[in-house]
């Protein structure tokens, strides 16, 4: 594969070392290299913009341009680095990117970590960046042996001239690289030479996870900090009116108290003294707007919001004309709630306001918006604030959100000294941006033969890109609302949905798969619904309804031949199947179920998933397990509830987790479809609910038509 | 005010009696290595041992500590080979991580009391330590491999799941 770019900058790194990165916008001066590595900290602070530094001595540095939050990024960034550039695997060290456009990921636009987005966006890329550092590597040799090029090869750290045999390691060559002009050709591997991408690949990073050494956002402690503990208007959008904080002032150990529009923060030298104190704060608030919200009253903005302002999302055939009005028209509908994210590692961010600027410690997802928010904040430019992104205790959508930020910056600014906010995990549970909820209604006219002519589906609920970037919401519809619900796979003459936006005020974010969480459960268990009426096997239903050879297919058939769809189910079991694609990947899973107790148990989980090229399949496979406890926690208990404009929960009592003892086994096939690859962090996600719904559906005989699940609720 | 010891090394804490030993660990005595997670017992991600007992310390007073030996993830072993850190290792259990260091605590815990733990076990041991990444299945190999890695008398290492 031969790409022609002039798209590398390289420069010599202090000791004749090589770094090689892209030109991408980046300001020139961004580029030229510090041999240091930039790690120092403070404001203004000139860090090098490059995924690649390779020194003399042999050491190599990798930038991870990826949050790690678990998805295994600090592992499959540099697996696609190393394979092109023929570095032997491990032998390099790694470190997170600091703020820069440079490091944007070219699906997304931004430096963000979301959207299952890190081996789609920088597969090439990055693949690109390797070829080429290791191109002029063997340029080096060619000169210096004065052979053609064509006449090298390399193997892991070395570069050979295959006629003579001789050899010599990169680190003796890269003085000279570093003098070389970037090539204007770049060859990449084909996919039968790859080592390293394809094998199962160990994390880097577990040696500093298994022995407490890894850094998280929440274990920043530069000099002279300060903790605070944030009473927050529990009502959103409320503000504060008066504070009488004297009580808490003379708490142990409290240093300074400062009101903020929205709270009041207290500051002591450990977090627990200053959320103790916090208790000793007298607030009074104004509530706003939603101070009298409810459930009821939300749903009540759903129901009429899907009379009054529906707008198509998709329409084929005669659409929503064509739905009948006899007995083979079929209607149900379906509910679901705002939802939190509760990453185990609270919601914290430390910043350090000096005059030259700002320094941050922040787990997250978004470090482009952490820099342009706090300089915003602070007063001073985005050159002016470093941003050093730490591990990240699970984002799950809300790292991407940077309230946390703005109140560590203002505090930081205002108490002239280093300040750490953390969230308690009351703050974390009610000071959100949820998962919205959504009310859907959905209808469907069944043929002679049972399957559907027509599909309507009415979705009624907040919209998140509005808030997040309005421009991605055209003629009223945000495609988060509607993802997985407007784009199903199925063949059906007439289809119409359609999205009102309906916002009650709850606060709304990005949560793992985003609208494919919902609406995958609500096409699949509707599907499902409709299969049983016309007594068709839910698989054999969805292969009649799909492109024949399909990627869609593949995966449904692998699932079924992996769970042995068909075969003898333990007694008391059942099986429900259900099929999503999202973020680029396709996914059928199998689940097995039973009731114990009047509750839902799930057994196993058989997963097949067509991510094209796998670039880590021991990352594919734990993403898999990660997005169903993910997706089982929300099926089995996840619900906000809304009161007063407050949100009732509070921990993990009350807004329970899955544990140990509620984890299936499951099994993951990778179906390898050889396109490029597709996400990995989310897929998993969407299809899990509605299989898990359709099993216990054909075990009890009634739908489930609202989650999390309520076996004893009358659908 | 209370005097304990920690991964071996005899400390003073002046702190509040009722302050959590969670937050003296991380605030005073600067090992950060035990996590916050809840505040409330409900989530195992600030487990130490106290006397060799799994303890969540985010809800264990420092008071109630005095004169107690504590150990944490940087001391259950000099070098994170404990046999449980070294099967978490082999069976590349963690995801973010930030849950890791209460669930290996917690194992060792287990694993020192019942060398052979069932299924039934170690959902029992096990399950008061969320894992919102849902490394529930790598978790509970890796403490098979830790079993039968010490069972066999050799390190995680040499062990297949």
């Amino acid at each position: 594969m031969t790409t022609r770019r002039q798209f590398l900058k390289v420069s010599a790194a202090v000791g004749g070392g090589l770094l090689v990165g892209f030109r991408l916008g980046a300001p020139e001066s961004a580029m030229a290299a510090d041999g240091e590595g930039g790690n120092s900290g403070s404001a203004g602070v000139f860090e090098p913009n490059a995924w690649i530094e390779m020194h003399p001595d042999g050491r190599t540095m990798l930038t991870v341009s990826g949050s790690e939050m678990g998805q295994g990024a600090m592992t499959v960034i540099p697996m696609m680095i190393a394979e092109e550039l023929d570095l032997p695997w491990g032998e390099f060290d790694t470190r997170f990117a600091p703020a820069d456009e440079a490091y944007a990921n070219p699906a997304l636009g931004s430096q963000v970590t979301g959207g299952s987005a890190t081996v789609r966006g920088f597969y090439t890329k990055l693949r690109e960046v390797g070829a080429a550092t290791r191109e002029m590597l063997m340029q080096a040799a060619a000169n210096r042996w004065d052979v053609p090029l064509a006449e090298l090869r390399t193997e892991p750290g070395v570069v050979v001239h295959t006629a003579t045999g001789r050899q010599v390691e990169y680190k003796d060559l890269v003085a000279d690289a570093a003098q070389l002009e970037p090539p204007e050709e770049v060859f990449t591997k084909d996919r039968e030479d790859f080592r390293i991408i394809g094998k199962p690949t160990k994390r880097l990073d577990t040696p500093q996870k298994v022995s407490g050494q890894a850094d998280f956002g929440i274990d920043a402690r530069p000099d002279g900090l300060l903790q605070a503990s944030i009473e927050r208007c529990p009502v959103f959008g409320g503000t504060l009116k008066s504070v009488d904080a004297a009580e808490a002032k003379k708490a142990s150990g409290v240093e300074q108290v400062i009101e903020l529009e929205h709270g009041v923060a207290v500051l002591a030298g450990d977090w627990w003294s200053a959320d103790q104190a916090r208790k000793k704060l007298s607030v009074e608030w104004d509530e706003g707007e939603l101070a009298d919200l409810d459930d009821e009253a939300i749903d009540k903005q759903f129901q009429e919001g899907v009379k009054a302002d529906a707008r198509p999302a998709r329409t084929e055939g005669r659409g929503a004309d064509a739905l009948g009005n006899d007995e083979n028209t079929h209607s149900a509908t379906y509910r679901v709630p705002y939802l939190a994210h509760t990453t185990m590692e609270p919601m914290n961010a430390t910043a350090s306001v000096t005059d030259e600027g700002v320094t941050l410690w922040v787990p997250t997802q978004a470090p482009g918006s952490v820099q342009k928010v706090a300089a915003e904040v602070a007063g001073v430019d985005p050159a002016q604030v470093a941003v050093h992104t730490t591990f990240l205790g699970g984002g799950f959508g809300r790292r991407f959100e940077t309230d946390f930020v703005r109140e560590a910056v203002e505090l930081s600014k205002r108490a002239g000294r280093p300040v750490k906010v953390i969230y308690s995990r009351p703050d974390d549970v009610r000071h959100d941006f949820y998962r919205p909820a959504a009310y859907n209604e959905l209808s469907a006219t069944l043929g002679d033969d049972g399957l559907p002519v027509t599909w309507v589906h009415r979705i009624a609920g907040p919209s998140i890109w509005s808030r997040v970037a309005p421009g991605m919401v055209k003629d009223g519809i945000d495609p988060a609302a509607v993802e997985g619900a407007a784009d199903h796979p199925y063949r059906i003459e007439n289809i119409a949905v359609s999205y009102a936006q309906v916002d009650p005020g709850i606060p709304v974010g990005f949560w793992r798969s985003v609208g494919h969480s919902h609406n995958a459960y609500i096409v699949e268990s509707f599907l499902d619904e409709l299969a049983r009426r016309a007594e068709i096997d839910p698989v054999d239903y969805r292969l009649k309804l799909l492109e024949e050879n399909s990627r869609h297919v593949a995966v449904l058939k692998r699932a079924a031949e992996m769970a042995d769809w068909g075969g003898e189910v333990p007694e008391g079991r059942a099986r429900g199947v259900a099929l999503a694609k999202s973020f680029g990947s396709y996914c059928a899973q199998v689940a097995e179920v039973s009731i114990e107790d009047g509750q839902p148990r799930v057994h196993k989980v058989w997963c097949a998933l067509d991510c094209g090229i796998a670039v880590n399949p021991a990352g594919v496979e734990r993403q898999v397990h990660s997005s169903i406890a993910y997706g089982l926690t929300a099926a089995l208990s996840g619900k906000i509830t809304i009161k007063n404009g407050r949100v009732q929960e509070q921990n993990f009592n009350d807004y329970p987790a899955l544990r140990m003892d509620q984890m299936p086994e499951v099994e993951v096939g990778i179906v390898d479809s050889g396109q490029p690859p597709g996400g990995v962090g989310e897929p998993g996600l969407p299809p899990l609910a509605p299989a898990v719904v359709n099993a216990l559906a054909s075990l009890t005989g009634k739908p489930i038509r609202r989650l999390p699940i309520d076996l004893g609720e009358e659908a | 005010m209370a005097t304990l010891t920690i991964n071996g090394r005899p400390v003073t804490l002046e702190v509040a009696d009722d302050m959590p030993l969670l937050w003296a660990i991380r605030d005073y005595v600067g090992l950060t290595g035990t996590k916050f997670g809840c505040g409330a017992g409900l989530c195992g991600a600030c487990t130490v041992h106290v006397d060799g007992e799994a303890t969540r310390s985010c809800i264990t007073p420092v008071a109630s500590a005095d004169g107690k030996e504590i150990t944490t993830i940087e001391g259950l072993s000099s070098a994170g080979d404990h046999p449980v850190q070294l099967a978490w290792v082999a069976e590349d259990a963690p995801q973010c991580g930030y849950c890791q260091s209460g669930q290996i605590m917690q194992a060792a815990a287990l694993l020192a009391d019942n060398p052979d733990p069932s299924d039934e076990d170690i959902d029992r041991a096990m399950k008061g330590n969320l894992c919102r990444c849902g490394t529930y299945n790598q978790i509970r190999a890796a403490i098979k491999h830790a079993a039968a890695a010490k069972m066999a008398g050799r390190d995680g290492e040499e062990v297949s799941a």
